[in-house]
């Protein structure tokens, strides 16, 4: 399988990276390449094979319910970009 | 009972499924330590996990596993003791991790039922598609500034179910039958406490039009949705909305639309929406949920007695009519006030006096049955009042009254008022004869045989001149006697 | 003074316990190493207060008997681990003055333990790379040097924690192994390093690469400081749900240097074509040393070990690319503004990652994407299962495995820049036990035809850390490896 210029920027558009048209030709040459190397894959045979799930054979544990965390309001906005009235603020979303 | 509707070329059939979203009482969010409590300042009940700090991870919390698990048992539903989180990718303000911790091919419970209850006493099972634990976001805030959207993280990683129905609903009734259903179920149980408006309960509305026996129309989204009227509303102009456009020869684009409930439309969204590809795989931060059959054996072992058993037990082992038994297993207040005031006396009075005298008391002061001013038990009291004939059911009425405005006990109130019933023979016996000295006409009426109903008549001149006290039995039984 | 910051751990350790000089003394030797040898770009960030103020409480706890394993032993961070009140950048542009309010659980456990913090070292952008040249802080320089004089990458992506030892800017430090990164530096670089098993170590507060294969570990200058240092970072961790609740050994004691019996494992599958005579070489001196102190070698065979890179080459974009949708300039980190929301975010995550981690992030979302999840991502976790099998069948006849670390000494900057796939080979020794999540370590064993170092890497089974340590103990010394950088900087 390979990818066109139009599929790279509908990824790079998934992925929310600004990809500038003339960007998009060498990009896509590069995924092609690692596309095709790990075409290779396709030659194993995992029929009847699990998909790994975990490395870890254990069980997910389970916390109990009580609250320990939070009230941290200025921790949580230290860094924020653009932090107003106790909110996080990003430019205006139209619904 | 027919759902079809009639549109300019013939009838048509709704299809309705829904999806809600009913968030776990909990007192932790589902994969962090900080609280759930409605209505906090912002980002105040947000941990470093919930706004996706670089390197945070997730944690579990059992207590919500646990109401996911009771919630399928309430269901009917099969549990599963192997589900897997997966990632839901996208962007969006208030998802700070970029995705959203949910179950997708794997959810912690499966198929079930859900029996509906309409007013004529018919029934209607809708599928339970699946049950699956995940996150909630937070909160954007478009109308706080002119060029900026606020962002509230306090929902960001609350738990939720989501609970998907199967397309079988065919009309707006049976929509908000299911979601009233499923809230008292619910509620029952205590997995969510089911209060719309403040969103610990939506409904993302999936509506569809098709000729009878047709296959599935393309269907709408509207999504959000927190009140059973504005879901019913949406579903009855969405409707509507299709059946015209298919009429007129167009096709319905598979989208999500808004409800906008000060209109009572829905609309297109003004942003183009994108078409979603929410890159699901399992969380990597997370092993696979596993827990043993034993504790859902333990837990449907300590499930309270659900809606629909209680409902049968009420009209099997009371006598209770059906409606009458629909409404008073309709919230789980109102069933244990019920049943506190029916024990050890007569259900169908007890039952009378709650949906009848209480309700409409209720009503009347906009109160619900937990901020009744008038406690189970005292109404218990008014009852054996009467049973006792301490009071006529006439004085009952007058005594309950001020029972609502005071919230005295019905004997103090009797008592201060004087309003016990007069038994005593020879007091009733007074009046009887003084009422018949009084009233010559009637007698020779009754005697006649002209007016037999007139006896009626000087029963109630005898209550009157005791203010309603007297044993009307009694009375009765004296004016016979003595009017021979 | 200046011969302090020539002591191993063990030995600052014994010198500190001994009051031959002070950590502060030993701190400020190499706080003055670290301004001296700013040519190698080993540190983003200096902590120097920090520093002299924990090495000062490292010296009161000495002085009131009650030191911590680690007390006054100054270390670097590689900057992926978030230190509180510290810059943590993962060396990239997009977490820009990002000062955490939280320190990871991990480097909290060293200095509960007394460790003093130089500073953090630079790192590829995310730990994505084997090269240490996509940090956004520059290239980090190889302290050794071909005999030609020409520069060498320090490999990746703990590259600024491995150049950082190996120039003695500090004693150890902490790396991160997704694919190879703690091991394959180790190798370039003349050190030891060890990846624990996967849920050995906490990863709370480690900024997440692939969450199914990061685990922190030691880059030490000897197996005995990689066994003290992995004693201190490792244990159980509520806060991570895929850390493992089970006793940490004290791994220091498992140097008994006695490895007769010991069953290790040679795996005809990393004997590849193109490997060149010297590297192969090497592994036949390894194997001999082993065979010589008793060892027991056994021929295995891990017949899927040609697929570990490409499966890793899938599983670890795919995560990555969901791991690093939360840089999007709305809680931390740059924001470059843009018209509407997803316009800032495009902006933002554009001028943000560099070329290698956007690369991967493409991969990664296309592989995930509607109608290529089951070609790309679904049969790569099957493949992954089969590598898993694979060691868990080679552990029925073995108890260690010995690989060489990497297919090359060090090679030179833009070497392997304009090709993402030949950059990608370094790590095909490394990668298939980081698919299995076994623990591996990389042992200095020899020097190249161009006097480079180069690694041995020995496996072990799930939680069989001490084993691994024992016979790379053994190794190291039959191996008896003190060469050391010639000093440019």
């Amino acid at each position: 399988m390979s990818v066109d210029k139009e599929t790279v920027a509908r990824i790079a558009h998934l992925a929310r990276i600004k990809m500038p048209e003339e960007a998009l030709e060498p990009v896509t040459g590069s995924l092609n390449n690692i596309l095709e190397w790990v075409e290779q894959l396709s030659e194993v045979n995992t029929d009847d094979v699990e998909p790994m799930t975990s490395v870890v054979h254990a069980r997910l544990s389970q916390r109990q319910d009580g609250v320990n965390d939070g009230d941290m309001r200025d921790s949580v906005l230290k860094n924020a970009p653009n932090a107003e009235h106790g909110f996080f603020a990003v430019p205006k979303v139209i619904e | 009972m027919s759902n079809l509707i009639a549109g300019a070329t013939g009838d048509w059939e709704i299809v309705i499924g829904l999806e809600v979203h009913a968030q776990v009482t909990s007192e932790a969010k589902l994969f962090s330590g900080a609280a759930t409590e409605f209505g906090a300042e912002p980002n105040t009940q947000v941990s470093l996990v919930d706004a996706a700090m670089p390197g945070m991870l997730p944690v579990i919390n059992k207590e919500c596993v646990k109401q996911a698990i009771r919630t399928g048992l309430a269901l009917g539903a099969e549990i599963n003791c192997y589900s897997v989180f997966d990632r839901k990718n996208y962007f969006y303000a208030d998802l700070p991790q970029g995705y959203q911790i949910s179950q997708f091919k794997q959810p912690i419970v499966g198929e079930g039922t859900i029996t509906l209850d309409f007013k004529d006493g018919s029934t209607k099972e809708v599928g339970i598609e699946r049950l699956h634990l995940e996150q909630d976001a937070g909160k954007s805030m478009h109308d706080q500034h002119p060029s900026m959207t606020y962002v509230d993280l306090n929902r960001s990683g609350v738990a939720l179910m989501e609970i998907v129905s199967k397309p079988d609903m065919r009309s707006a009734e049976e929509a908000g039958a299911y979601l009233r259903k499923l809230r008292t179920i619910l509620r029952y149980i205590g997995s969510c406490d089911g209060n719309m408006e403040q969103g610990s309960m939506r409904a993302d509305v999936n509506v569809s039009v098709r000729r009878p026996g047709d296959e599935f129309g393309t269907r709408c989204e509207m999504k959000n949705i927190n009140s059973i009227r504005f879901a019913q509303q949406a579903i009855e102009y969405e409707a509507r909305r299709q059946i015209d456009i298919i009429e007129e020869g167009g096709t319905i684009d598979q989208e999500t639309r808004l409800f906008d409930s000060a209109q009572g439309v829905t609309r297109t969204m003004r942003s183009k929406e994108e078409a979603h590809d929410y890159r699901y795989f399992p969380d990597p931060d997370l092993l696979p949920l596993e827990f043993e059959q034993t504790w859902v054996d333990e837990l449907a072992g300590e499930l309270p007695e659900l809606p629909d058993a209680k409902k049968n037990r009420l009209m099997d082992e009371l006598g209770l009519p059906s409606y009458d038994a629909g409404i008073l297993v309709s919230e789980p207040e109102i069933s244990v006030f019920f049943e506190e005031v029916a024990a050890g006396r007569d259900a169908k009075m007890a039952a009378n006096w709650v949906i009848t005298n209480l309700f409409s008391a209720l009503n009347a002061q906009g109160k619900g049955i937990t901020e009744s001013p008038v406690s189970a038990a005292q109404l218990g009291q008014l009852l054996d009042l009467i049973s006792d004939d301490t009071i006529s059911g006439r004085i009952a009425k007058d005594v309950f009254e001020v029972m609502i405005e005071t919230g005295d006990d019905p004997e103090k109130i009797v008592e201060e008022k004087g309003l016990k019933q007069i038994t005593d023979t020879g007091a009733i016996e007074a009046m009887v004869d003084q009422i018949i000295a009084d009233n010559p006409d009637q007698v020779a009426q009754y005697a006649g045989g002209e007016n037999p109903k007139v006896i009626g008549w000087f029963v109630g001149q005898v209550m009157k001149a005791s203010q309603g006290k007297a044993n009307p039995g009694r009375v009765n039984q004296l004016l016979k006697q003595k009017l021979g | 003074m200046s011969d302090l910051t020539s002591l191993s751990m063990a030995d600052a350790l014994a010198g500190l316990d001994a009051g031959d000089f002070s950590s502060k003394e030993l701190t400020q030797s190499y706080l003055d190493a670290v301004e001296a040898g700013q040519a190698i770009n080993a540190y983003t960030t200096v902590t120097a207060d920090q520093a002299l103020d924990m090495a000062a409480a490292a010296d009161d706890a000495r002085a009131a008997g009650t030191p911590g394993p680690l007390a006054g032993i100054p270390l670097a961070v590689k900057d992926l681990f978030c230190t509180k009140g510290v810059l943590t950048t993962a060396s990239s542009h997009i977490l820009d003055g990002f000062h955490p309010e939280y320190e990871s659980t991990v480097t909290s456990n060293l200095w509960r333990d007394g460790a003093v913090m130089l500073g953090k070292v630079s790192l590829d952008e995310f730990a994505m790379g084997s090269s240490n040249e996509t940090s956004y802080f520059g290239s980090v320089e190889n302290p050794w040097r071909a005999d030609d004089g020409q520069s060498r990458v320090p490999g990746g992506s703990s590259g600024g924690s491995a150049a950082a030892v190996a120039a003695h800017l500090a004693v150890a430090a902490t790396g991160t192994d997704t694919g190879g990164s703690i091991r394959q530096p180790s190798s370039y670089c003349g050190l030891t390093g060890m990846k624990p098993t996967y849920g050995r170590c906490s990863r709370w507060g480690v900024i997440a690469f692939a969450s199914s294969l990061d685990q922190a570990g030691p880059i030490a200058r000897s197996v005995k400081d990689t066994a003290l240092m992995l004693g201190s970072m490792a244990g159980y961790d509520a806060k991570d749900s895929t850390s493992i609740d089970t006793p940490v050994p004290d791994y220091a004691a498992a140097l008994t240097g006695d490895i007769r019996g010991l069953k290790v494992g040679i795996p005809k599958e990393y004997r590849l074509d193109d490997t060149p005579a010297e590297i192969l070489a090497l592994w036949d001196q390894g194997i001999d040393w082993l065979k010589q102190s008793g060892a027991e070698i056994v021929d295995i065979s891990l017949p899927h070990t040609k697929y570990a890179l490409a499966t890793y080459y899938i599983v670890a974009p795919a995560e990555a690319s969901s791991n690093l949708a939360r840089y999007d300039g709305v809680k931390y980190g740059l924001r470059v503004p843009g018209d509407s929301l997803i316009d800032m975010y495009e902006n933002t995550r554009a001028e943000g990652f560099g070329e290698e981690v956007t690369r991967r992030i493409l991969i990664g979302t296309y592989v995930l994407s509607a109608g290529y999840y089951d070609a790309y991502y679904l049969k790569a976790q099957k493949v992954r299962s089969l590598i898993a099998r694979d060691f868990e069948q080679a552990y029925q006849s073995c108890d260690v495995i010995l690989t060489p670390t990497a297919p090359s000494a060090a090679f030179a900057p833009g070497e392997n820049a304009d090709d993402p796939i030949s950059m990608y080979l370094n790590d095909v020794f490394t990668v298939p036990a980081s698919l299995a999540g076994l623990p591996g370590i990389s042992v200095p064993a020899g020097l190249s035809g161009e006097g480079l170092p180069l690694g041995l890497q020995l496996l072990g089974r799930p939680f069989d850390e001490e084993t691994v340590l024992r016979a790379a103990g053994v190794l190291e010394e039959a191996a008896g490896f003190t060469a050391q950088p010639s000093k440019w900087w």
